[in-house]
């Protein structure tokens, strides 16, 4: 009785996996630009530049993602006028100014916890500010960061459930209408939709266990 | 009837409508976070079983928690549990909300615990053990007084990422101040005021805590500036 249920479920809820799928790589792409530019830009000696980016970070920060998600969704189309395009593209802004932000912060962590005597070598050898950062820097930063970004793709992945409450036809949407269709399926169905999301998420899982081991060596410090 | 505008006569008008759903936002925050710090002890116990396949089956089953997102599993408890035979009771939204967000939750609380447990060096195990304590001696004078410092901020900074967290339960009917700002949305046409309104009140009261933990964790560094195994997991928030 219940393979028959996960056989009949099963192909409804696939309906819904690109939508999930292209919000993810959207909102990750989308996020982990906004965490460089705004990490680098609260770095940046341009007082006006840092305080504007600090504002952004701290408001993000400081409200829900799915307040940033209705309050994108509703309200910027009325308050300035704009289209977002589409419902899709309300879910992966939001998503992507939410976790850029907390993104931000591991951006910035990491630049600083590169270890001065770096720096101060590569000023020795008469490299400009630029070269520093591309050259010295950056690629020491990154490693620190990847294991933390690895973290924040997976909680990228479960924040893309909520874009169905926006009305996009994700996985979890296809569940509710199967949920709505017979009720007594409920259990099935959303049992389904997490081992989905837990599927989906096992690869994200490995890459960060990856990623760790990836920033464990090689990092002067 | 569709405001095309900013208003602030609306503004004022939702406001004071928005801020009664505030202490059911609040209270749903205290009650999940009890919850989940409560759980998190069963999930530190779990995991010290020494066992191997009973630690295996516990690991897996948090990594399936804290990898799926919350709103699936509050739908899932909220819908499933009347839908199941044995257990066919119903649950009550607030009810729903405290268990769904409490159990996600329950699992980083879990490895905090535990990284709490970690940070206490090895040789001070040993030393107690030489010194001829009891387990209840060992835990509550030695280990205990140790870990649990190192734990407090993190725990602070689940506290308010718990309180953002809390608005999801308006898709199950938690009438919290998103749902407030909702129904005033859904009756008036206009969503603007309301979700601003929303959006300050968290910012608000979010962020004068965010700091305040801040403070704390310099404290705290600064008393224990051992490097822990807390401070891999430090910056790992939750969605």
């Amino acid at each position: 009785m219940t393979i028959n249920a996960i056989i009949e479920i099963f192909p409804v809820l696939m309906q819904g996996i690109t939508i999930t799928i292209t919000v993810l790589l959207a909102s990750a792409f989308f996020g982990y630009s906004m965490a460089f530019i705004s990490g680098l830009c609260r770095l940046s000696n341009n007082i006006v530049l840092r305080k504007f980016t600090g504002f952004y970070v701290e408001v993000f920060r400081g409200t829900s993602l799915i307040v940033q998600l209705f309050w994108l969704y509703y309200a910027i189309p009325i308050l300035f006028g704009i289209e977002l395009g589409s419902n899709w593209w309300a879910g992966v802004i939001a998503i992507a100014l939410n976790y850029g932000a907390y993104m931000s912060e591991v951006v910035r962590g990491s630049i600083l916890s590169v270890a001065n005597g770096q720096k101060e070598a590569a000023t020795a050898l008469n490299m400009s500010g630029f070269q520093r950062m591309r050259l010295v820097i950056l690629p020491q930063a990154v490693r620190m960061m990847l294991p933390e970004f690895g973290n924040y793709l997976i909680q990228m992945l479960k924040a893309t459930s909520l874009v169905s409450l926006i009305g996009m036809t994700d996985i979890l949407y296809y569940g509710d209408i199967l949920r709505s269709n017979d009720l007594s399926q409920a259990p099935v169905v959303y049992l389904l939709v997490l081992v989905f999301y837990f599927i989906m998420a096992l690869p994200l899982i490995w890459l960060t266990r990856k990623m760790e081991q990836i920033s464990k060596k090689g990092v002067a410090s | 009837m569709n405001n095309n505008s900013w208003s602030w006569e609306t503004f004022f008008d939702a406001f004071p409508i928005v801020i009664q759903g505030i202490g059911i936002t609040l209270g749903l925050t205290i009650a999940c976070y009890l919850f989940a710090l409560l759980f998190g002890f069963v999930w530190t116990l779990l995991r010290r079983v020494p066992n191997k396949p009973f630690h295996w089956v516990v690991t897996w089953i948090m990594e399936f928690i804290r990898s799926t997102p919350p709103l699936v599993q509050l739908f899932f408890i909220y819908y499933a549990w009347p839908m199941i035979p044995v257990i066919g009771v119903t649950l009550s939204p607030f009810t729903s909300a405290v268990l769904g967000l409490g159990i996600h939750f329950s699992t980083y609380i879990g490895e905090v615990y535990r990284s709490g447990i970690d940070s206490v060096d090895k040789g001070q195990w040993e030393a107690s053990r030489a010194l001829n304590f009891s387990t209840r001696q060992k835990w509550t004078r030695i280990v205990l007084p140790q870990a649990i410092p190192p734990t407090v901020p993190m725990l602070g900074n689940y506290l308010i990422i718990m309180f953002k967290e809390v608005p999801l339960a308006s898709t199950i009917g938690v009438v919290g101040i998103l749902q407030m700002a909702n129904n005033y949305g859904a009756q008036h046409w206009t969503y603007i005021e309301p979700l601003t309104i929303v959006a300050i009140l968290f910012l608000v009261m979010s962020y004068p805590s965010a700091i305040l933990i801040r403070k704390l964790e310099n404290k705290v560094n600064g008393n224990f500036n051992k490097k822990s195994a807390l401070s891999t997991m430090e910056k790992g928030g939750a969605a």
